[in-house]
């Protein structure tokens, strides 16, 4: 694979040929910080905390660093003035979900950013829907156990009952992934609603 | 039917089915577009197929159900040809005496032309109305002279001839230079130059399939004008797209459309099967040796499936999630394959340029904006309606010579442009022409054509709250920005038309469209704020009554008032 020379913030970087900028900043030690990356998952460019100005033959774009493929002398901005403002309207609408969410650095960047968690109006989703659960499940376990349903704001994360009765049990790796408890409490949810039969797990006679 | 190995036969076949059209021949045009069915037209058709039988005049008169003729307002609308004259509002009670005066009769009704509402003036042929007078109709005007279902009533009025002379007189890059000199632009929204697209997938990824591809995916409010086309004239689009597979590169076709309109579906599965009957699609289409199929794909009724990516990701099986295009879907669009989407009228309009070159087409239009374009006219007018006039027509003209003004003695306040993505631009702009650079220019991208025109009583904040109300059901919500940005956005709009309205709402609401114009994932998320930062810019009082003396100057709002 053949190297490419970019610029991050003034530094002059080496990358290989079909990373991404995120890819590139991480090897280089510069921080982006992200939500809804997963170093083990396809790039899902949902949360846009990874947001950085790049320019490329003159034109300055505003791009999602976890999805941008690396070329030949970009330039590569992660903390200018508009980056840090679209960081801190992204962490304060999010914080309107999930005010107290420890996981994903959610605390630590939000006090970087100077995001106020009292902006908005609460609505105590709790969930973010950085779609980590569900892309886990998809891609590494390959079960589709849990998903998204609906649109639009009402968008939101589901298991589904068939397929989560016979495959959560020995798993729950989705767990620890998530920035708050949320999912925990879906699962809860779904087991006491969807199969309350046998809350332990499969019996004997499945 | 045997299927045609040439242009030689093509046009044999041609000679045939006008030899057999006796233009003498009385033949009743109904519209079976969907205002009119809405309208109650199926009742008219049935009524003259029934009048028809009645009187044992089968052999004799043609009764022809087709596309929208475009005066939607004054429905069901039947034309009785040869002598073209246009009933307006017809009823299934007026066609007994329809057939006995007018195509018997040869007499005119006169209860039933058209009356202007101001002078009194009566016009009995449709090329006589205000409405339709100054149009130029060079896509939809065929409509009324066609049967959507019937392939022969195409070739009849000159259909396949740019075909014809694509595959056997021009090169694909002859094809293509054609377009690019024309610079026909996307009609779907964009303006992007076609050619310059084709171009791009054509050279994309050497030796690796190609896909063209329809986006008939209309589905902002107030927007009906290529449902209208499509399902009036299919073979026009299918015939465009054929061409443009031919001078990419690529053998197969998709045309994305909606599952809940069923009368297209019909007219295209129709259009398809009988193309492929007379062999002017799938295998060595005309004897040429060029190869192409077309496959029809039904969205999942949410609107962002319009949006280029989206509409991929459908077309493959997964949900319509749009993807970045930092590689654009002309280089890796389908299976990760170069796919070319145009829209409904892009295509429409390939046929008469290789038939009549770049030099006839660009000389209509503005110096930046090339040939006519479709306008679904809705709203507070008196003709609402599918338009097609030339670029560079004046707002103005289109609302008070085609649109014919505001009903009921109001005044107009604004023109909407482009639905819920598009922009709003006040009654002082309205010598604005149609130009999409013009338009773009003054904070109201021309979109795919929908123009709401809005009287004195509209309350501006209800209509920003009203677009994102209905964006809120039809994005996909993957991204934060457009999810969480329209939820708030929504809130403090609701919170305006309601009375609860907060100092500081207004900056608020510019902070977040800032933030979603520039950093959400797809071009759908990037103008929800759009119609929202012109009413800003244009109606800034109107919020500002709202929030500060609780008022709605449109008296509007019932809680404010």
């Amino acid at each position: 694979m053949s190297e490419i020379i970019i610029q991050i913030d003034g530094r002059e970087i080496a990358a290989d040929e079909g990373m991404t900028v995120l890819q590139a900043a991480q090897k280089a030690g510069i921080s982006i910080p992200t939500l809804c990356y997963l170093e083990t998952l396809e790039p899902y460019g949902a949360c846009r905390l990874c947001s950085v100005e790049v320019e490329v033959r003159g034109r300055t774009n505003l791009v999602a660093a976890c999805l941008y493929p690396v070329e030949k002398d970009l330039i590569v901005r992660t903390r200018t003035e508009k980056v840090d403002r679209i960081r801190k309207v992204i962490l304060e609408l999010l914080l309107a979900h999930a005010p107290e969410a420890r996981g994903l650095q959610m605390q630590e960047y939000a006090e970087e950013y100077g995001a106020d968690k009292n902006r908005y109006e609460k609505e105590p989703s709790f969930c973010i829907q950085c779609g980590l659960c569900v892309r886990y499940c998809a891609e590494i376990k390959k079960k589709n156990a849990i998903c998204f349903v609906n649109k639009g704001p009402t968008r939101e994360i589901q298991f589904i009952p068939e397929i989560a009765s016979k495959e959560c049990w020995n798993c729950t790796e989705c767990f620890p992934l998530c920035p708050t408890e949320y999912l925990q409490g879906v699962f809860v949810l779904t087991k006491a609603l969807a199969f309350p039969a046998n809350p332990m797990g499969p019996t004997s006679a499945e | 039917m045997p299927r045609i190995n040439s242009t030689a036969e093509l046009e044999e076949l041609r000679k045939g089915i006008i030899a057999q059209k006796d233009p003498d021949k009385p033949c009743i045009s109904i519209c079976a577009g969907i205002a009119c069915l809405g309208l109650g037209n199926d009742q008219v058709i049935s009524a003259f197929e029934e009048e028809i039988k009645k009187l044992s005049l089968e052999d004799k008169v043609d009764i022809r159900a087709t596309g929208c003729h475009g005066y939607c307002e004054k429905g069901p609308i039947v034309v009785i040809y040869p002598e073209e004259i246009c009933y307006l509002e017809v009823k299934p009670e007026d066609v007994p005496e329809i057939v006995s005066q007018t195509v018997i009769g040869k007499q005119v009704i006169d209860r039933l032309i058209y009356t202007d509402p101001e002078t009194g003036t009566k016009a009995a042929h449709q090329s006589e109305i205000p409405f339709y007078k100054n149009q130029s109709r060079l896509l939809i005007g065929n409509s009324p002279k066609i049967n959507p279902a019937s392939i022969d009533d195409y070739l009849a009025i000159g259909g396949y001839s740019a075909l014809a002379k694509a595959l056997f007189e021009m090169s694909p890059e002859e094809v293509l230079d054609e377009i690019k000199k024309a610079n026909l632009r996307g009609r779907g929204g964009g303006g992007f130059p076609a050619g310059s697209k084709w171009e791009t997938t054509r050279n994309a990824q050497p030796g690796v399939e190609k896909y063209v591809i329809v986006n008939a995916h209309e589905g902002e409010p107030g927007a009906f004008m290529d449902r209208a086309l499509f399902t009036g004239n299919p073979h026009l689009i299918l015939e465009g797209l054929i061409i443009g597979a031919y001078a990419i590169g690529s053998h197969q076709g998709f045309i994305y459309t909606r599952h809940d309109t069923p009368v297209l579906r019909k007219n295209l599965d129709l259009a398809l099967a009988k193309a492929k009957e007379y062999g002017l699609l799938g295998d060595n289409i005309l004897g040429s040796g060029f190869s192409f199929n077309v496959e029809v794909h039904l969205d999942v009724g949410i609107f962002v499936s319009g949006e280029s990516s989206a509409l991929m990701k459908s077309i493959e099986g997964m949900p319509p999630e749009p993807r970045p295009k930092y590689i654009r879907t002309s280089v890796t669009g389908i299976w990760d394959r170069p796919s070319n989407l145009n829209n409904v009228e892009t295509w429409a309009n390939v046929p008469q340029i290789i038939n009549q070159g770049y030099q006839w087409y660009s000389s209509i239009g503005t110096e930046r904006s090339k040939g006519t374009k479709l306008i679904s006219l809705s709203g507070n007018i008196v003709n609402s309606g599918v338009v097609e006039i030339p670029m560079g027509t004046t707002l103005r003209e289109i609302v008070y010579d085609f649109g014919g003004g505001i009903p009921n003695g109001k005044k107009l306040k604004a023109i909407h442009f482009g639905g819920p993505m598009g922009g709003t631009i006040p009654e002082s702009l309205i010598d604005t022409p149609l130009d999409f650079d013009e338009l773009k220019k003054v904070g109201a991208s021309l979109g795919a054509g929908d123009m709401l025109v809005l009287d004195e009583d509209t309350c501006m904040v209800e209509m920003g709250r009203l677009f994102l109300d209905f964006l809120a059901g039809e994005s996909c919500g993957k991204c934060v920005p457009c999810r969480e940005g329209m939820r708030q956005m929504l809130k403090i709009l609701t919170n305006m038309t309601q009375g609860e309205g907060k100092e500081g709402d207004i900056e608020l609401l510019e902070e977040i469209a800032g933030v979603v114009g520039e950093a959400a994932l797809c071009s759908l998320g990037r103008s929800i704020h759009k119609p929202l930062i012109s009413m800003l810019k244009y109606f800034r009082d109107e919020f500002e009554a709202h929030i500060k003396e609780k008022r709605c100057p449109a008296n509007f709002c019932k809680e404010l008032n």
